[in-house]
């Protein structure tokens, strides 16, 4: 078997493969990260804990009131939405305008207490929810054994960063956004309800981590903590596509997934530290990150 | 000046009551801190519940031990050292903290009996696994109570290299439990003539294992260890299982795996692992008789750690009871004389290095069908004596015992 650097191809393109995977969890992650950032100016850290909540409803309704996989995966995100536009709407809306570091503060506060709480009810170990009947199994790639739900993962993923791209920079109603966030003013003149898109669009942005969170739900241990672990790379992700960018946060995060996926296989106990290490060089060289407009 | 004050008042104190037993234990107040991870990784094994376990056996004594209030302070150590040591270094100075339990991520123990033996208070570990806290980093001030990764070793890796699992590839949680997991488990694994052929240190806490997995499984090895805890470990396990390990003809070996993890993990996906532990709820009808008052109290049945906890404090204020102080070395020493027979175990005993001996258990998960209940987990297939589970003396770097 041909080998690189002492690692087996055919396992270097399982780790490429399983990168592109995590990669896309990053994308859908950052790009509601990025959509929030860019059109409203908020920094969002009550992200991870909204894909936490979209992952804990997922397992909670199922429990409860045995709602599948399917209806979760439309109901959790609307759930979490909705969460998403009382918090603009109460919390949010009253430092507008504001230094970003007061809505940084703010929701890292709204995070805490939903974390807590929920640490409280359901403990740290981990619900179990398992993977759908029509995900089960998987299939050998001849380099490594491919699940069929990771296979849906990016499927999933990417067709979901696409639309939102589409929306927001190809449609109408992305126009009336951006318009709306540039002078909300004259956007109001012109009779367009502007705190309503605000709300909707905060909203919109956490449903994209709520969906993300559904999709780990089968995968990855479903605590009250886990937003908080992937919170801070899926930050590091958006800081290096350029805040605000929207298809930057897309191509950043599969990117990354791959880059600590390598990370994994030729240097483990870096891996952690590596999107980090990216961030720092990109700063230095460029300051908007990767895609991000100059300033 | 308040020093002074402070002297010269329980100077007066102990003074006046000259002849009563009082007077040695410090302000007539044993003051017992409680550090655990209470929100983290590690919440489930020790956190709250733990807290609950100590206030049992805080509440058998009714409060009080030889006429002095016993009083509870709690931290949460975020599985942070740093937070460990500056907690345990304020409760120990202002706080007048007597003795220190709980104590879970191994990195935290090491650094909270760093400044208990510069203090000279107590701390009885229940949480940690690692086997050095009684080897390279034993002092004259903790005792290490529930279990150890050396214990655990000899249980599963023994038991799965028997039945013909030679070749292992470890995944080790990249800090201080995790390599002393990983060199415990390598040392017996080669005893009994099998082979490490790989492993892989992975950050603390990993969310996602697939890479890792992946990695192990291309090594071929016939057996993959966990040398991790927590939720690392079910998140390995789930992910293993996801990427058809076990169908493959490999089997997992769970290092270091509480009854909160199964419960967790449920018997569907765990049903068939093999593990090694200090002790089960359902033992007999003295484990289960206090499980049900646990349960009563938590709604949950109490793991090894939750157990040790409640034992280990009985035996603490037994000693200040049979002795009248609450000085650390003197109620260490009375520990060290009493026999433990209680719950938590039979004929146990702390040594000189401060590892508390008893009999250890192989368990296996019971299968779907087999389990009668949300918490009927483990079926205990065999027990390893108390001198076979723990570190001989004879092979120890304990200062106390080689007295370097």
């Amino acid at each position: 078997m041909s080998m690189i650097f002492g690692v087996p191809m055919a396992v270097l393109y399982g780790q490429l493969l399983i990168g592109v995977i995590n990669g896309a969890f990053y994308a859908l992650l950052s790009l509601g990260l990025a959509v929030i950032f860019g059109l409203l100016k908020i920094i969002n850290f009550a992200h991870g804990a909204m894909y936490m909540l979209g992952a804990m409803a997922t397992v909670i309704l199922f429990d409860n009131l045995g709602v599948n996989y399917w209806v979760a995966l439309f109901l959790a995100p609307v759930l979490v939405g909705i969460v998403g536009v009382l918090v603009e709407y109460f919390l949010l809306r009253r430092i507008a305008g504001q230094d970003h570091i007061y809505s940084l503060l703010l929701t890292f506060g709204v995070a805490l207490i939903m974390q807590g709480i929920l640490t409280n009810i359901y403990g740290v170990s981990g619900l179990r929810y398992s993977i759908p009947d029509v995900f089960k199994g998987g299939v050998n790639l001849g380099f490594m054994f491919l699940p069929f739900y990771r296979a849906w993962v990016i499927v999933a993923a990417l067709l979901l960063c696409f639309v939102t791209w589409f929306m927001i920079e190809k449609t109408k109603l992305g126009a009336y956004l951006r318009a709306g966030t540039e002078d909300s003013q004259l956007m109001q003149g012109f009779g367009i309800n502007v705190p309503l898109l605000v709300s909707l669009t905060y909203g919109f942005g956490v449903m994209l981590a709520a969906f993300a969170g559904v999709l780990a739900a089968p995968i990855y241990s479903v605590t009250p903590v886990m937003g908080s672990h992937i919170l801070i790379v899926v930050f590091a992700v958006v800081v290096i596509g350029g805040l605000g960018s929207i298809g930057g946060a897309i191509i950043t995060g599969i990117l990354m997934g791959v880059v600590e996926g390598l990370t994994k296989t030729f240097y483990p106990p870096a891996s952690s530290a590596v999107i980090f290490l990216v961030m720092v060089i990109v700063l230095m060289i460029r300051p908007n990150g990767l895609f991000g407009k100059e300033a | 000046m308040t020093m002074m004050k402070k002297l010269l008042t329980s100077a007066v104190a102990s003074a006046l009551m000259v002849g009563g037993a009082q007077a040695e234990i410090s302000d007539n107040v044993v003051k017992i801190g409680y550090l655990a991870d209470m929100s983290g990784t590690y919440r489930d094994l020790a956190g709250p519940n733990g807290l609950t376990a100590l206030e049992m056996a805080v509440k058998d004594f009714g409060g009080k031990v030889d006429g002095a209030k016993i009083e509870i302070v709690t931290a949460d150590d975020r599985n942070s050292p740093d937070v460990a040591s500056s907690t345990v270094r304020r409760w120990v100075e202002n706080d007048k903290v007597d003795m220190v339990a709980g104590l879970v991520a191994s990195s935290v123990t090491i650094a909270a009996t760093k400044v208990l033996e510069e203090a000279d208070k107590l701390g009885l570990v229940n949480g940690s696994a690692a086997s050095s806290i009684t080897n390279e980093y034993c002092t004259p001030n903790h005792i290490h109570y529930a279990y150890d990764t050396y214990a655990l070793s000899i249980g599963t890796p023994t038991a799965i290299v028997k039945e013909g699992g030679k070749t292992w590839y470890i995944l080790t949680a990249d800090y201080a439990f995790g390599h002393a997991m990983e060199k415990d488990v390598t040392r017996v694994v080669e005893a009994n003539g099998g082979e490490i052929i790989g492993s892989i240190r992975h950050p603390f806490p990993t969310p996602d294992f697939s890479s890792f997995i992946l990695q192990a499984q291309a090594s071929g090895a016939d057996v993959i260890a966990l040398a991790n805890a927590g939720a690392d470990t079910t998140n390995a396990i789930t992910t293993a299982a996801e990427f058809g390990v076990t169908q493959s003809g490999q089997t997992i070996a769970g290092l270091v795996v509480f009854l909160s993890d199964v419960h967790a993990l449920g018997t569907e996906v765990a049903q068939g692992l093999q593990l090694t532990t200090g002790w089960y709820w359902d033992m007999n009808d003295e484990t289960r008789a206090w499980s049900d008052r646990f349960m009563e109290e938590t709604g949950a049945r109490p793991t090894m750690v939750h157990a040790g906890i409640y034992s280990s404090t009985l035996q603490y204020l037994n000693a200040i009871k049979a002795t009248g102080s609450d000085d650390a070395q003197t109620v260490r020493k009375q520990m060290m004389d009493t026999p433990i027979n209680d719950m938590f175990a039979k004929n146990g005993r702390i040594r000189e290095d401060g590892r508390m001996v008893h009999d250890m258990y192989l368990a296996e998960v019971k299968t779907p069908e087999e389990s009668t209940g949300e918490w009927d987990l483990y079926k205990i297939i065999s027990t390893i004596p108390a001198d076979e589970a723990f570190r001989p003396l004879a092979e120890s770097d304990c200062k106390l015992v080689t007295g370097k």
